[in-house]
């Protein structure tokens, strides 16, 4: 169970149970749904964007498992206030560590990030970690289609 | 191994036959409680689909030489074994497809075309308990011909409410559609008054057996149903063969779904001319080895015996549920007055799929999801469950294994 207890980590727990940024936002000018039909996880991100392309507020509600919360949750506090060019990056540096492509670890001010790093080893678990980095890119791309895991 | 004399399940004699039961995953034996997904395979189901590649691989149907006429013969064979499993004797009764989801594609198309074909208005009824294999072909048809889904609604308890019946079947109604046992909550639905309703007003009827082919007999002469589907997959056999039972005439009558190759007597290009019954409906190679399979499965499933079967699972379940219910923060979805196949739960403040990869880790193997049954979730208002199933090699020490896997869920979420 060590491996276990090393994905689903305070951290992870402590986001799920309250997740940061959750609810709707008093004002935002970007929004997505995503969906991941396989568990059924579903999120609504919306997003505030400046003229700077500033990400100013992020936003999420989600009905979904403790990964796919904790995910949403520290990522909207990660890229908060952050331009959407650096959310991308990001977003490409995270998706290469979760998936088990990219093994550098992060700089310190993403080491939040590094707790989403074990679900390499759980395959059916890649698309809870990301469901909401999907949708988020959604809702910056004017894509008005659901954000899908698949 | 003869299990029909004695008067219950030998567990450790069946375990014997099912190899990968003997395996270790996460360094946990393996408690594999997912038999509604697909049954592991017995040695026996194994070996004849080997020996069909090592000895008789050919075409059935098309050649004269040795090797196709022993793939032929073991193939048609298995038409006898199915209809022997199911206590019929028309062995072309029974038509072979890749499981339950082609043979109610196949029913859909076909009862909507040829001269007898569904128009609009006619109604299709189902119910909420049905997975998607028994809702989204009939749509597709409704959508394609104007016909009207009309769906039996479900109590919190988890029951079809069938005082609803005699509204929803009426003289519109011309198909009856019905789940034996509800994969995702193991509810047995009450086929007898839901059949007798759509016979009063002379609908076809329908039973999709995929949950109840590997719990119980399910002899359609006795149920009085005109087509029956199961899956030999969740028979013990391979994936890729099912089954469509149909009434004789009830077949004739049917047009033939897909075209092709063995489906037909003779073929030109201004009209082609269809085989007979079953073979009209076996368009193409089918999955020989497969189906070879399947009957290799039955025939494992009637030597251990069906009523030897039902009575060690309806035990074990009912022992699960009472141990699950004793577990605080466990709430069991539904209580349904005959239960089989399995019990579906939920954890407080934990989501199934975190409680899936956590009881993974223990060798626990259980589902989590909406089981292909999403109106069903819908209308129970969760957005997943757990759900642990029963195959005959189950044991109280696999209940007691997804005990312990549920309390390291909590543990974990304290």
């Amino acid at each position: 169970m060590n491996d276990l207890r090393e994905l689903y980590q305070e951290l992870i727990i402590d986001h799920s149970r309250s997740p940061r940024n959750h609810g709707k936002l008093p004002h935002s000018n970007l929004e997505a749904r995503g969906h991941n039909p396989l568990c059924g996880d579903e999120i609504d991100m919306e997003v505030l964007r400046n003229d700077d392309g500033v990400l100013e507020s992020i936003g999420f509600t989600a009905t979904a498992c403790a990964i796919c919360t904790a995910s949403a949750s520290i990522m909207t506090e990660t890229l908060k206030g952050k331009e959407e060019k650096i959310a991308r990056e990001i977003f490409a540096e995270f998706h290469a560590k979760v998936t088990g492509e990219d093994s550098v670890s992060y700089p310190d001010e993403l080491m939040k990030l590094e707790v989403f790093t074990g679900v390499k080893d759980y395959p059916s678990r890649v698309k809870c970690a990301t469901l909401a980095w999907h949708t988020l890119i959604q809702a910056l791309s004017g894509d008005s289609r659901e954000a899908s895991t698949e | 191994m003869d299990q029909s004399k004695s008067s219950e399940i030998n567990l450790e004699v069946i375990r014997r036959h099912f190899p990968a039961l003997d395996q270790k995953v996460h360094g946990e034996k393996l408690v594999y409680l997912d038999s509604a997904a697909t049954t592991q395979k017995p040695l026996e189901v194994i070996e004849a689909v080997d020996s069909v590649y090592r000895q008789d691989c050919a075409n059935v149907h098309r050649g004269v030489h040795t090797l196709s006429e022993r793939a032929t013969a073991r193939y048609e064979d298995v038409r006898n074994k199915v209809a022997k499993f199911l206590g019929t004797e028309e062995s072309r009764e029974v038509v072979f497809t890749r499981g339950v989801t082609e043979a109610m594609n196949l029913l859909a198309n076909s009862l909507g075309s040829g001269d007898h074909a569904l128009v609009p208005g006619d109604e299709i009824v189902i119910g909420t308990l049905d997975h998607h294999a028994n809702i989204v072909p009939w749509q597709m048809l409704c959508e394609n011909n104007g016909t009207v889904l009309k769906v039996i609604p479900c109590d919190d308890q988890g029951e079809l409410v069938l005082s609803e019946l005699d509204s929803l079947v009426t003289d519109r109604t011309k198909v009856v559609s019905i789940g034996h046992v509800s994969n995702a909550i193991g509810t047995v639905n009450d086929i007898d008054r839901i059949f007798a309703a759509a016979k009063k007003v002379g609908a076809v009827t329908i039973l999709d057996a995929a949950q109840s082919a590997p719990h119980m007999s399910i002899n359609p002469l006795d149920i009085g149903c005109d087509f029956l589907t199961f899956s030999g997959h969740k028979t013990y056999g391979p994936t890729g063969a099912g089954v469509l039972w149909g009434k004789l005439e009830k077949l004739e009558k049917l047009p033939p779904w897909q075209g092709g190759g063995d489906m037909i007597k003779t073929v030109s290009f201004d009209r082609s001319s269809y085989a007979e019954v079953p073979w009209k409906f076996e368009a193409g190679t089918p999955d020989i080895a497969a189906v070879i399979g399947m009957g290799a499965g039955l025939d494992f499933l009637d030597n251990v015996g069906r009523s030897h079967v039902k009575a060690h699972e309806d035990a074990l379940l009912e022992s699960m549920e009472s141990k699950l219910r004793n577990i605080e923060g466990v709430r069991v979805v539904g209580e349904p007055l005959k239960r089989s196949c399995c019990i579906s739960f939920t954890l407080d403040g934990i989501h199934p799929h975190d409680a899936a990869t956590i009881m993974d880790q223990s060798g626990v193997a259980i589902r989590a999801g909406h089981h292909c049954a999403m109106p069903l979730m819908k209308r129970l208002g969760l957005p997943a469950t757990i759900r642990a199933s029963v195959g005959m090699h189950n044991g109280e020490d696999d209940i007691d294994a997804l005990v312990d896997s549920i309390k390291a869920v909590r543990e974990i979420f304290a």
